[in-house]
């Protein structure tokens, strides 16, 4: 259970994020959208403290990750994050990748976990892969790794900045694919994303964001059929 | 030409050669590990540090190597009461030198690697020692390589400055011969020629290295 509570986030005097509020349920799926520059990847980045919010609280399980006394590489491991340029390690296999973290960081026995890393690169359809490194994946093979690499850590939560914005668009389904088999296993998850059929079809709620602030939240029936503001209007108008 | 009578002198020059590469390695050694703490405070957010590092580099970038080594060999004895033997004297002043200098190579070299890589081992939960010691480090030290190289190439050719305080290096020895046989030439040109051939390795080795990089870049 994830809580954003009046978080404010500036970048010397910009004002990036101005008294925004979410809250994401155990299982959840909830999509973020709006136009560049309007916040998503800042409210996402929060959400691990990849970026401090200025002002506010985000509380996850009920603990606030703001507070200085909060270990907050504990919190990552149960929050995942998965990046629009999938930042593999590029000196690591792809088998490495997924469990360099896990052995580090939860002194993951290496025999197990290599075990599981290659049923997850199986789910992803990469199982070839594991011996391989990055540099001779395509795009959509690294965001797959990428999202098994995540997925290695056993997080409760995953986070998506735009998973599919930097891959030629055949290969934006294969990736799409893998998050939508997630979304139904129960993981509680944020995506930013600007392929609406998308977030329509996988999240159960959308949060419609413009300049800093949370205008518009709705199911994605409500929403893509009915938006209740001018501005997810326009947006709308632009993006389908 | 009289080099038949330099034979004679080639244990001396024997000798000369591993004075020098000792210095040199011993240097780069030192220089490298002080280099790369002083490269880790640089990217930190140690205020109080950070300016520290900072000096430290502008003090021994902005003085003559050879000031530096008398300053060590001669002045600070005076402070501490206790002689420095020269080839002690000549490491430290030269690896505290070569660490300004590579500190700086490793600073742009951690701060050029993509910072999605520190981003994406944070969100794995992964400590900052660990993120720089796994994740940054071997990446910033693909690129410093051969910056690295090249200076251990520097540090190759200043060391002749160690026969200034009479440490026995190649040209100590050179000279020395000079001044036994009172030929001034054929010593000296040997001497030239031995720290061309090291030097030659060296860049060499600076070149395949180099290569190395730009193809694991290129694919
Ligand atoms: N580290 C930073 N320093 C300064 N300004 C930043 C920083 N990160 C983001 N910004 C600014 O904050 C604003 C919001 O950025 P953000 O990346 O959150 O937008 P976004 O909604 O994700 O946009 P996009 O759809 O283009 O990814 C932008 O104006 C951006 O330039
Ligand atoms: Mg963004």
């Amino acid at each position: 259970m994830i809580e954003v509570k009046n978080v404010y986030k500036s970048f010397g005097h910009l004002e990036v994020l101005k008294d925004v509020s979410v809250s994401i349920q155990n299982g959840e799926v909830i999509a973020i959208i709006g136009p560049s520059g309007s916040g998503k990847s800042t409210l996402l980045r929060c959400i691990n403290l990849l970026e401090v919010p200025t002002k506010g609280s985000v509380f996850v399980d009920g603990q606030d990750i703001t507070d200085k006394k909060t270990n907050i590489a504990e919190i990552r491991k149960k929050v995942g994050m998965v990046f629009q340029h999938f930042n593999l390690f590029p000196h690591m296999t792809v088998l490495e990748n997924m469990t360099y973290a896990p052995i580090k960081t939860k002194g993951a026995d290496k025999l197990s976990i290599g075990k599981k890393a290659l049923e997850l690169l199986k789910t992803v359809g990469l199982e070839e892969k594991a011996n391989v490194y990055p540099e001779k994946l395509s795009g959509g093979q690294k965001q797959r790794v990428a999202i098994a690499r995540a997925l290695a850590m056993e997080p409760e939560t995953l986070l998506f900045d735009e998973p599919t914005s930097a891959l030629d668009p055949e290969m934006v389904k294969e990736v799409l694919q893998v998050i939508k088999a997630l979304a139904k296993t129960g993981i509680t998850m944020a995506l930013v994303t600007h392929e609406m059929g998308f977030a329509r079809e996988v999240a159960d709620r959308i949060c419609f964001l413009e300049g800093g602030k949370l205008i518009e939240e709705a199911t994605p029936e409500e929403f893509f059929s009915n938006p209740k503001t001018e501005r997810a209007k326009q947006f709308l108008e632009k993006m389908l | 030409m009289q080099f038949h009578k330099m034979v004679e002198f080639i244990p001396l020059l024997v000798k000369g050669v591993g004075v020098t590469l000792e210095f040199t390695v011993l240097s780069t050694i030192a220089g490298f590990i002080l280099g790369i703490i002083i490269a880790v405070v640089k990217v930190s957010n140690i205020k109080p540090l950070k300016w520290l590092a900072n000096f430290y580099t502008s003090i021994f970038r902005g003085t003559p190597l050879l000031v530096q080594l008398f300053i060590i060999y001669y002045a600070t004895p005076q402070l501490f009461d206790y002689k420095i033997p020269a080839l002690n004297a000549a490491v430290i002043t030269f690896g505290l030198n070569s660490a300004a200098y590579i500190s700086e190579s490793l600073r742009g070299g951690i701060q050029a690697v993509d910072k999605g890589q520190k981003e994406a081992a944070m969100a794995l939960g992964v400590s900052y020692f660990n993120t720089m010691v796994d994740i940054i480090f071997p990446q910033a030290l693909k690129h410093v390589l051969p910056a690295l190289v090249n200076e251990s190439i520097a540090l190759l050719k200043d060391s002749s400055l160690v026969a200034t305080i009479g440490v026995m290096d190649v040209l100590r020895a050179s000279e020395t011969i000079m001044n036994t046989t009172f030929i001034p030439f054929e010593p000296l040109i040997i001497g030239a020629a031995i720290y061309y051939v090291l030097i030659g390795i060296l860049t060499l080795l600076a070149d395949v290295l180099e290569r190395r990089v730009n193809r694991s870049d290129r694919s």
